[in-house]
């Protein structure tokens, strides 16, 4: 979505996000919105109860007040730093959906009325049923489908991407998408949306944060980080009485400062941002998911569907070999397979007209006044062909030229018949072409394996993630271009149907599914499978029965999309563990600062020695407050990721961020109280 | 520490690794009703207590179902210990002529029964007739283990099931745990117990002529001190043996006679030690193969046997390392052990023990929610009588008490798979169940019951006049017999430091409330996550699935237990026993 030349720009939105969520930070202290987060707001109580107690000490001239004023500004720092970290992973997205916002800007629409003349209303007015005639240089008022025409569409507002798209009618590349611009021509168009729930209104409200729901695992951590705060809470309370027993009691300050360091204040003040940012990433490459739980679920996909074309292979098949039958010239083949291709428009066709004519130098004739009878392909007869000047040219699947040549008493010879497997063996796709009645020889198609395919699929292995190639292919070529690409399993000769019965089954057996789609046969497999994502080119319905759309309608993002959702779910992982493994340092810090005075012996516990009892909580504090600052990067960005088995991934992570959270804060503690005690803050 | 002391601990090590295989499988084929060799005595039994209580033996429960009969048979069997507590003086073996059981403590016994907790605020040889010993507490020693057991098996089965809400018929799986693996393995038990010398008979007690009679001072009602002759012992009788079996077995702990294991007829020699330390150890240690089994991951059950074994090995390190030192305050006192003496701290302890059987028994009865004791805890050395003290704080995960170990651990097997689980990047699972908000919310709620019954009670006791009463040391020590009665309690352990008296009402009611909270109400949001857990689809096992198993789940599970459950504690430990170690260090002791 970002160009080079739009460096500066960005440096200077980034600086706007950051004052902006500076100040939504003091906006979200209200208890209303902060209680959305358990841990930060018994931060915030705590915050308050020191705030009082600061005044009443003041007020009666008793206390430390330095001390507890510190104790107080840091406390209000941490709930502030978190507040902070959201309000900055929300900034993005704002940023975003003010582009957004331009692109909706009111339109005026020619509606169609019943009697075919139309009318200008605005395109608020339009409702789902509507018609609308849209010109060139005019803007698409909705979200609709091409009903008539073929017109040249620029969709950078939604897209990014400059070069302008086809949109006609039939097919699938009927869906058009409000805001955006007619280049050419005319097109009449069916608006499937009212106003205000069109993909851009969905897409400003996602990106904005607004229609944000927590997802299953982000609900299921809370509840664990709340319960982790209650217990914390327990211990903190019922730690007074025996400090009475002890002959030590300890003040409001200390017992605030031991609670919110040992409650996960660092997952907990940084929960959201690591949701919001996951959403952001997705956006970033182009996919908007229209759901926080579709990116979740994209993390525990088990089975990556992928069609075959285009995803695995370059585009579609291209003829690149004539295998002339015995005692046939191969210039013969080459010139009747380029006739019976010239009204063939599927890229195979031209891609056998274009071979023709690099080896042969044969070029696209002009039939004029022969009057030839072009014989479209049809899924019955499976060939196409032309017939002039009493030549009967047909080419097409090898089992329907074969038994169209038996009709005429004729039939295959040998060494084609052996042309035709091998081809089929090494993934090709044969194509027998026939004159009069009798077989001239093969032509090769070959599908060509997108580069570093196979290296992908093996880090998905490595992942877990099982792939798994759809195509219309017979077996023997699908099976010989999934050996090509190395994916794990193929479904051949596949029909709508059975990618969803496919997708059932496996899912069945407990795994989580994903695909991608375009056509509006995909649309029941899309809402089927755990992740569907639909490209952008495809149709309305594709669009609507997947739960991500990809803008780029790059099939091969499949895999970014779980390398996302995983990267997401080890972020919150890492800083929840890191987060808890805090808790033993801050405990050693805390504990013999909080008797020492009463038991000068417990100083033996003070591990980091630090330099006095006040510095010590003022140390663990400020290390708490601070880390959520100096985690909001690894929050947005996600923490690094490289595909891994699992065992390798938790050995790795385990190490870095439990074993480092263990040992972080000692140093980091013992770092602040050296600070603190050079300053004399304490 | 000896040589001697090190290859008894690590001799029992190797006795528990060797039965943990054949445990686990037998207790697998019990409770999957297949074929074993005791079915043709047993099955005949069986079907003739099926067919006299009308239970349909085909016929499975959901969890709900099943937590309801659970509580409704403690609740039934609770009420019976009761009413012969409250009425032994009429009814026959009591050839003591022990009178009625005051009802504060009939309660409070009978609570701590049901619960296998057996903890004993009074003297069983002077409050308990021998009827209400074999009828009412032996009866529970059986049932209370049982009802821990089967409610691992559902557990378990919550894990290995899948789409489904039956986890088992609860009258079926306790039938067949009584009938094929307590009575048997106690019957034998007891019968070799008894050839190393613990009693069995209905006789009164018997008085004897000491050889050498003894002068001591006795502090008369007036307050007056005189000095009397004591030339006479009563030496109590009863059937002992077929209690003691069932007592470690069950892990149950309530002894026949106050002084518990220490006591020469209850565990006269060291080779009854070790049969009753081993016998502590059978089932938990089988439970975790049994694990593995049902759920088709014996490796996962491995792991958590590894990371239980870590825990023991540190605990009896510790222990035994702190006894053994001695106290350093005895300057003129020669504490090394040699062929003379056993050395170290041995207040406390008996002397056919001495420290290392001493101390592995302090630990294995901790670990487990035994709560039999060979040697008095309270006399330890501060960080040696802090061991026990945190074994139970970590809820008795530590191969933990018959079934209750287990279902424990599961506790926080959820927990470190959700903490550390998202870090393999999908969302967490444990053998194929998904881990979601619900599992989590439960488990919570079952370690958040642990720590409020034993932070809460103990917190009101230290500060209020009727829980300071209690206590008979001050200071930090005093602090730590607090915390232990109501650890003990909560945890369904039952040892006690000894040194506080429990037999108040406040005692008698706070620890009765304490032992039936940390027993049922950890049992229902822990079955709750089994019902739920039966209910899921299984994932299929890839390499991106989260390892449950190896050296590094094993870690991390111990990570897990230390910082969640015993972190919560360690403001109170530094107030009691770590304090106390320390100013003893300094020359102060209470």
């Amino acid at each position: 979505m970002t160009t080079s030349g739009q460096g500066k720009g960005k440096a200077l939105g980034e600086k706007k996000i950051v004052i902006g969520a500076i100040l939504d930070s003091f906006a979200k202290l209200n208890p209303r919105t902060m209680v959305k987060s358990p841990v930060m707001f018994v931060v915030e109580v705590g915050a308050v109860l020191t705030t009082l107690q600061l005044v009443r000490d003041t007020w009666r001239h008793t206390g430390a007040f330095g001390f507890g004023l510190q104790i107080t500004l840091w406390l209000w720092f941490t709930v502030l730093f978190a507040n902070f970290a959201e309000a900055m992973a929300e900034g993005r997205g704002k940023a975003q959906a003010e582009t957004l916002r331009k692109a909706r800007a009111e339109t005026q629409a020619h509606r169609l009325r019943t009697d075919g003349s139309t009318e200008t209303v605005p395109s608020s007015k339009l409702r789902s049923g509507d018609v609308v005639v849209v010109s060139a240089g005019e803007f698409i008022p909705g979200d609709g489908e091409v009903i008539e025409g073929v017109a040249s569409v620029d969709e950078s507002a939604i897209t990014g991407e400059s070069a302008p798209v086809i949109r006609e009618s039939g097919g699938d590349r009927s869906a058009v998408t409000g805001g955006t611009r007619v280049l050419s021509d005319e097109i009449k168009v069916r608006i499937t949306s009212n106003p205000g729930d069109t993909f851009l209104d969905r897409m400003i409200k996602l990106v904005e944060g607004a229609s944000r729901q927590k997802t299953p695992n982000e609900i299921a951590l809370n509840i664990l980080l709340a319960g982790l705060t209650i217990i914390f809470l327990l211990a903190v309370i019922t730690l007074q009485p025996f400090a009475i027993y002890s002959g030590a009691p300890q003040s409001v300050f200390v017992l605030v400062s031991l609670l919110v360091c040992l409650i996960p204040t660092t997952i907990g003040g940084l929960l959201s941002a690591i949701g919001i940012a996951g959403m952001d990433r997705m956006i970033q490459r182009n996919v908007i998911a229209l759901s926080g739980r579709a990116v979740e679920a994209s993390g525990d996909v088990d089975v990556l569907l992928l069609d075959k074309t285009g995803t695995i292979t370059l585009g579609n098949r291209q003829a690149t070999t004539f295998l002339p039958c015995p005692n046939v010239a191969e210039a013969n083949l080459a010139n009747a397979a380029q006739l019976a291709s010239l009204a063939d428009e599927t890229p195979e066709g031209r891609s056998i007209v274009v071979l023709a004519k690099e080896k042969y130098g044969l070029r696209g004739r002009e039939f004029g006044n022969r009057n030839p009878t072009f014989i479209p392909f049809s899924a019955q007869t499976r060939m196409s062909g032309v017939d002039f000047d009493g030549l009967q040219i047909r080419k097409g699947a090898p089992e329907a030229i074969a038994k169209y040549i038996a009709e005429r008493g004729n039939q295959v010879p040998n060494e084609t018949q052996q042309c035709v497997s091998d081809i089929s063996n090494g993934g090709g796709t044969p194509l027998l072409v026939a004159e009069n009645g009798r077989v001239l020889g093969v032509i090769a198609l070959t599908d060509i394996v997108k580069g570093g395919m196979r290296e992908r699929f093996d880090h998905l292995r490595a992942m877990g993630i099982r792939t798994m190639m759809i195509t219309g292919d017979n077996p023997l070529t699908a099976a010989a271009i999934a050996r090509q690409a190395g994916v794990d399993d193929f479904l051949a000769e596949a029909r709508p149907e059975d990618k969803m019965a496919l997708i059932r089954r496996e899912q069945a057996r407990g795994k989580l599914v994903a695909m991608t789609g375009d056509g509006t046969n995909d649309a029941p497999a899309l809402a089927q499978a755990d992740v569907g994502v639909a490209m952008n080119t495809g149709t309305q319905a594709a669009k609507e029965a997947g739960n991500m759309v990809d803008l780029d309608s790059n099939p091969t993002k499949l895999i970014e999309i779980v390398e996302i959702g995983k990267q997401l779910l080890i972020t919150r992982g890492a800083l929840t563990t890191f987060s808890v493994a805090n808790d033993v340092a801050k405990y050693f810090a805390i504990i013999p600062a909080m008797f020492a005075g009463a038991f000068p012996q417990l100083s033996v516990l003070n591990v980091m020695r630090l330099a006095t009892p006040q510095s010590a909580i003022l140390s663990a504090v400020v290390f708490n407050a601070l880390i959520i600052i100096a985690l909001i990067p690894l929050a947005l960005r996600g923490v690094k990721y490289r595909p891994a088995g699992a065992a390798a991934l938790l050995r790795r992570n385990l190490l870095m961020y439990g074993l480092g959270g263990v040992v972080a804060p000692f140093i980091g503690i013992k770092l602040i109280d050296l600070l603190i005690s050079y300053f004399h803050f304490a | 520490m000896t040589a001697n002391g090190w290859f008894q601990i690590f001799l029992y090590l190797v006795v528990i690794f060797v039965v943990t295989k054949p445990m686990g499988i037998f207790m697998t084929r019990v409770f999957n009703r297949e074929k074993t060799f005791l079915d043709p005595a047993l099955r005949p039994i069986e079907k003739f207590l099926y067919r006299l209580t009308g239970i349909d033996q085909k016929r499975e429960m959901r969890w709900t179902e099943y937590t309801i009969a659970v509580l409704l048979f403690s609740g039934v069997s609770m009420t019976l210990l009761y009413l012969i507590e409250r009425t032994q003086k009429w009814l026959p073996l009591n050839p003591q002529k022990l009178p009625n059981v005051e009802p504060g403590l009939a309660w409070g016994t009978a609570a701590s029964f049901t619960t296998n907790t057996n903890w004993q605020s009074y003297v069983p040889e002077t409050t308990m007739s021998y009827l209400t010993q074999m009828v009412g507490l032996a009866y529970h020693n059986f049932v209370s283990a049982a009802v821990g057991i089967v409610l691992a098996i559902v557990v378990i089965r919550g894990i290995a099931r899948r789409e489904t809400e039956e986890l088992g018929n609860f009258w079926v799986d306790t039938t067949r745990c009584l009938l094929w693996i307590l009575l048997p393995v106690c019957l034998v038990g007891s019968l070799v117990l008894v050839s190393q010398g613990i009693i069995q008979n209905f006789k009164p007690y018997t008085t004897v002529e000491l050889l050498e009679p003894q002068t001591v001072q006795v502090t008369g009602a007036d307050g007056k001190t005189s000095t009397q002759q004591v030339a006479q012992q009563v030496i109590a009788q009863g059937p002992v043996a077929s209690q003691v079996a069932i007592k470690e077995f069950g892990t149950n702990g309530g002894g026949f006679f106050n002084a518990n294991s220490a006591h020469p007829f209850e565990n006269p020699t060291p080779l009854a030690n070790f049969i009753e330390l081993v016998l502590i150890f059978a089932i938990p240690s089988g439970l975790t193969y049994t694990l593995g089994r049902m759920t088709g991951s014996q490796r996962h059950g491995w792991a958590v046997w590894g990371a239980m074994a870590f825990l023991f090995l540190a605990g009896v390190t510790a222990t035994y390392w702190a006894e053994a030192r001695g106290n350093p305050l005895l300057t003129g006192t020669n504490q090394h052990a040699s062929a003379s003496q056993a050395g170290g701290n041995m207040e406390g302890k008996e002397v056919r023990f001495g420290i290392a059987s001493s101390a592995l028994f302090a630990v294995v009865t901790t670990d487990a929610s035994c709560g039999a004791v060979n040697s008095m805890h309270d006399s330890y050395t501060p960080l040696g009588g802090m061991v026990p003290l945190i074994n139970i704080m970590l809820g008795e995960v530590v191969f933990g008490g018959v079934g209750a170990g287990l279902y424990g651990i599961f506790v926080f097997v959820v927990l470190a798979v959700f903490i550390a689980g998202l870090m393999v990047g999908r969302t967490p699972e444990y053998l194929g169940k998904k881990i979601e908000s619900y599992d989590v919310k439960m488990a919570m709620l079952a370690v958040l019951i642990l720590t409020f019954t034993i932070l809460g009670f103990s917190a009101l006791a230290v500060i209020k006049p009727f829980g300071t009463a209690g206590i008979s040391n001050s200071g930090p020590h005093g602090l730590s017999q607090i915390l232990y009665a109501y650890v003990s309690s909560t945890g369904n352990n039952g040892s006690a430091f000894a040194g506080i008296n429990a037999n108040t009402l406040w005692y008698n009611s706070s620890t009765g409330i304490a032992q039936l909270l940390g027993r049922f109400f950890m049992i229902i949001p822990i079955m709750a996550i089994a019902g739920n857990l039966a209910k899921k689809k299984t994932v299929p096992e890839s390499a991106g699935t989260f390892p449950v198993t190896g050296p590094l789940f094993a870690t991390l599970l111990v990570s897990t237990i230390v910082i969640v459950g015993a972190l919560t504690f360690f403001p109170a430990l530094s107030l009691g026993p770590i304090l106390e170690h320390l100013l003893m260090a300094a020359g102060k002791v209470f």
